[in-house]
């Protein structure tokens, strides 16, 4: 059976059935980090002393993959907008840009932990380390759905395209939804971990 | 394969609105990048504990409502998802606030 208002707006919530399906995992997705930033806030309240996050974190990466994941929001917006004017192509070019941007984001995750594994500063180390892989942990799995979705969609989800473009379109409006959360999500994690 | 949709299949969607669409798309971009050599250039000035803390979520907010209001389409969504996300903060704010609240270092210092 298929899933109705895929690509109509229902007549009672003026919306196609996926943008209200994301909207609702999105708001999910607030409430989960918001959690682990309300401990962060109380952990950190809490403590006797904690350390600057420059101590322990480098900051000229983190600002590098600050710079990426914006790009790749911009280009998913790009990739979009392309299918929405009917270019294939340019969606395809756009959407590959996304998925690379993913990945450099997660080259230089694994640049700065292994720079942490290698000096012995483990989430066992203290509370701030536990704190950082915790948020930083979950953020890049957020990394590796999106780009597992992005992928999808790139490589054989296209098919759809040529049977029901407008459906197509719309899974990759929801799939831009979901990536710019992790983009949003990020832009906090940056200066509460690595600069304050 | 034909890499363009077929008129009768392809999405409807006003060229001119995806212009703008894209064209603020791109503004915001550049506006994230300001503002994160911002959020740098204010955490190498070594302000006192306080002050970097509240520019720092103030300078990450402002790209957040970026984000949100033109990456996730906001400034012009139906209000259903307003309603959708009205509940998320009515739910998300006391939970930021409550651990911080009820925490009896908060309330001595």
């Amino acid at each position: 059976m298929d899933i109705p208002y895929t690509v109509a707006a229902r007549p009672d919530t003026g919306l196609n059935n996926g943008k209200i399906g994301i909207w609702l995992f999105l708001a999910s997705e607030v409430m989960l980090f918001g959690a682990l930033f309300a401990s962060y806030v109380m952990l950190r309240v809490g403590a006797t002393e904690w350390p600057a996050g420059a101590t322990y974190l480098n900051v000229p990466l983190a600002t590098l993959n600050t710079v990426v994941l914006i790009s790749s929001s911009v280009t998913m917006v790009l990739a979009w907008a392309s299918l929405a004017r009917g270019d294939f192509s340019r969606f395809r070019l756009f959407m590959g840009i996304t998925i690379l941007c993913g990945f450099a984001f997660l080259v230089v995750k694994y640049i700065e932990y292994s720079a942490k594994f290698h000096h012995g500063y483990l989430p066992s180390t203290n509370t701030f380390l536990a704190v950082y892989f915790t948020l930083t942990g979950l953020h890049g799995l957020h990394v590796v759905g999106g780009m597992g979705v992005n992928a999808w969609l790139w490589g054989p989800g296209s098919a759809m395209w040529k049977t029901d473009p407008a459906h197509f379109t719309n899974r990759v409006e929801n799939a831009g939804l979901f990536w710019h959360l992790v983009d949003l999500v990020w832009i906090f994690l940056f200066p509460v971990l690595y600069l304050l | 394969m034909d890499e363009r949709a077929s008129a009768d299949h392809a999405p409807a969607h006003d060229h001119a609105d995806i212009d703008r669409h894209v064209r603020a798309a791109v503004f915001v971009f550049l506006s994230l990048l300001v503002l994160t050599g911002f959020t740098v250039a204010a955490w190498t000035l070594h302000l006192p504990t306080r002050l970097a803390i509240a520019l720092a979520l103030a300078i990450a907010a402002v790209k957040g409502s970026l984000v949100a209001g033109w990456f996730m389409h906001l400034v012009s969504e139906r209000r259903l998802v307003y309603w959708l996300l009205a509940l998320t903060a009515v739910l998300f704010v006391p939970l930021l606030l409550f651990p911080v609240l009820t925490s009896s270092s908060a309330l001595h210092r």
